[in-house]
C-alpha cells in the first residue's frame, strides 16, 4: 500500500477517502481535517482561550495534541472520577502527557476531583442516588466542564467527540425518535446566555479508528482499556453496527452524519434564534448560579440527594 | 506469530506468513475497529506478517453514556 500523496509505503489505509498515507502525509490530513471543521463551523478563533475535556482516552489527548501543534491556545480540565482500578490509570496518561508536550507548548492541566470535591467517587454517588453510573457521571462532567470553562475565564470548551460518537448518537436518537436532542448534535453549540459556555466538537470529521491511529504513530500514550461503567452501553452497539455498514460500504458513517448536518443546516433555525429559545427556556440555579431549566439544576439536586444519604 | 489481544487481554499463537487483512478475519475482527501494530509501527490490510513477528491487535473503539 502506498501514500496517495508522495507514493511512499504507508502506514495506514483509508478506505472511506479511497487513500492511503504515510506518517508525515497521514498527520497532515488530520490537522487538515481539523482545520476544516474549525473554519465551516466557525468554532474558535486563533487568540480565543480553548478548554479541552481530557479523559486520558485517546480522543481527548489526541485532540489536546492537535490544537496545541496547530497553534492554539489550549488548556485542559481532567475529571477524577474515583473509579477503583481505572480513575488513577487514565489520570496518569492525561498528566504524563500534560507534563510533556503540555508543558512543551506552555499549556495548563487543571484537575477536579470528583471524591474531592463532591464528596465520594462516582459509583458510590451512582449508588446513593439510585440513578446509573453513566448518567450520573455525564451530570457532573457537563457541570464541571461548563462552570470551569465560564469561571476561568475560557472562551470555548471543546470535546473529542469524532465522527463514530456522533453518528453512533444519531443512530440512537432516529432509531427512538428523540427529535428534541437533534439540535444539540451540531458540532458547534453557542454560548446563548451568560454562565453557559460555548461547546465545541473539532474531531467530527474525523473516525475513532484514524483517531487511534494518529495516538500510536505520534507515541501518545493513552488508555486503551474501557472504562468498566461503559460495558454494555449501547452505544458500543450502535458502533459496532455501524462498522459492519462501513466494513461493507465504506463512507457510511460520513454519508450519514454529514448528511444529517447538511440537512439540519437548511432546516435548523440560525445560531441567534437557537440563543434566543435557550434564553427562553433556561435562567440561573437558584442553588448555584449555573444555567438550567428547572428552579434548582440537575446537578445540585443530585448533589443534595447524595448529601442526605451520605454517613455523617 | 504471536497476537496480543485486548478485552480481555490475552495472547494467541497464530500461524505465518499471513496478510493483516486474513489475520483480521481469521479472528472475525473487523478491519474499521482495529489497528495492528507491529513494533512501534502500524501495519496495514496489505501487509504480510512473519511467523517470528510480535504483533498487538488493538481495539478502537470506545464509549459509554447513552
Amino acid at each position: 500500500m502506498r501514500c496517495k500523496k508522495c507514493k511512499t509505503k504507508a502506514v495506514i489505509g483509508l478506505p472511506r477517502h479511497n487513500a492511503a498515507f504515510c506518517k508525515p502525509c497521514f498527520n497532515e490530513f488530520v490537522h487538515d481535517q481539523v482545520a476544516r471543521a474549525i473554519k465551516s463551523e466557525r468554532m474558535f478563533a486563533p487568540q480565543d482561550r480553548i478548554l479541552v475535556a481530557v479523559s486520558g482516552g485517546k480522543d481527548s489527548l489526541a485532540l489536546w495534541d492537535i490544537l496545541l501543534k496547530l497553534g492554539y491556545r489550549a488548556d485542559a480540565l481532567y475529571v477524577d472520577l474515583g473509579i477503583a482500578g481505572y480513575s488513577a490509570k487514565s489520570r496518569e496518561k492525561v498528566e504524563q502527557f500534560a507534563n510533556t508536550t503540555g508543558t512543551a507548548c506552555g499549556a495548563t492541566l487543571l484537575i477536579h476531583t470528583v471524591q474531592e470535591e463532591e464528596g465520594a467517587g462516582i459509583r458510590e454517588l451512582a449508588d446513593l442516588i439510585h440513578r446509573p453510573t453513566c448518567s450520573t457521571c455525564g451530570t457532573i462532567k457537563r457541570y464541571q466542564f461548563n462552570r470551569t470553562a465560564v469561571e476561568q475565564g475560557y472562551d470555548v470548551m471543546a470535546t473529542g467527540h469524532n465522527l463514530d460518537d456522533e453518528a453512533a448518537r444519531l443512530l440512537g436518537n432516529v432509531l427512538h425518535w428523540q427529535e428534541e436532542y437533534l439540535d444539540k448534535q451540531a458540532p458547534t453549540l453557542p454560548a446563548s446566555l451568560e454562565g453557559f459556555t460555548k461547546k465545541v466538537k473539532p474531531l467530527y470529521r474525523l473516525a475513532e479508528r484514524e483517531l487511534a491511529a494518529y495516538a500510536v504513530l505520534n507515541r501518545i500514550e493513552y488508555i486503551v482499556e474501557e472504562c468498566p461503567m461503559a460495558k454494555g452501553s449501547k452505544m458500543l452497539l450502535y458502533k459496532e453496527v455501524l462498522n459492519r455498514l462501513e466494513s461493507e460500504s465504506p463512507g457510511t458513517k460520513q454519508a450519514f452524519y454529514w448528511g444529517f448536518l447538511e440537512r439540519q443546516t437548511k432546516a435548523r433555525p440560525a445560531p441567534a434564534s437557537m440563543a434566543e429559545k435557550d434564553q427562553a427556556t433556561l435562567h440561573p440555579c437558584t442553588t448555584c448560579g449555573q444555567p438550567t431549566t428547572a428552579e434548582i439544576c440537575s446537578y445540585c439536586k443530585m448533589m443534595a440527594r447524595a448529601k442526605a444519604s451520605l454517613p455523617r | 506469530m504471536k497476537v496480543q489481544l485486548s478485552h480481555p487481554e490475552r495472547q494467541v499463537e497464530v500461524k505465518g506468513p499471513k496478510r493483516v487483512k486474513d489475520l483480521l478475519r481469521d479472528l472475525n475482527l473487523l478491519p474499521e475497529a482495529h489497528l495492528v501494530i507491529r513494533g512501534d509501527d502500524l501495519a496495514t490490510e496489505d501487509d504480510m506478517l512473519k511467523d517470528d513477528d510480535t504483533v498487538e491487535v488493538r481495539p478502537v473503539i470506545s464509549g459509554g453514556s447513552n
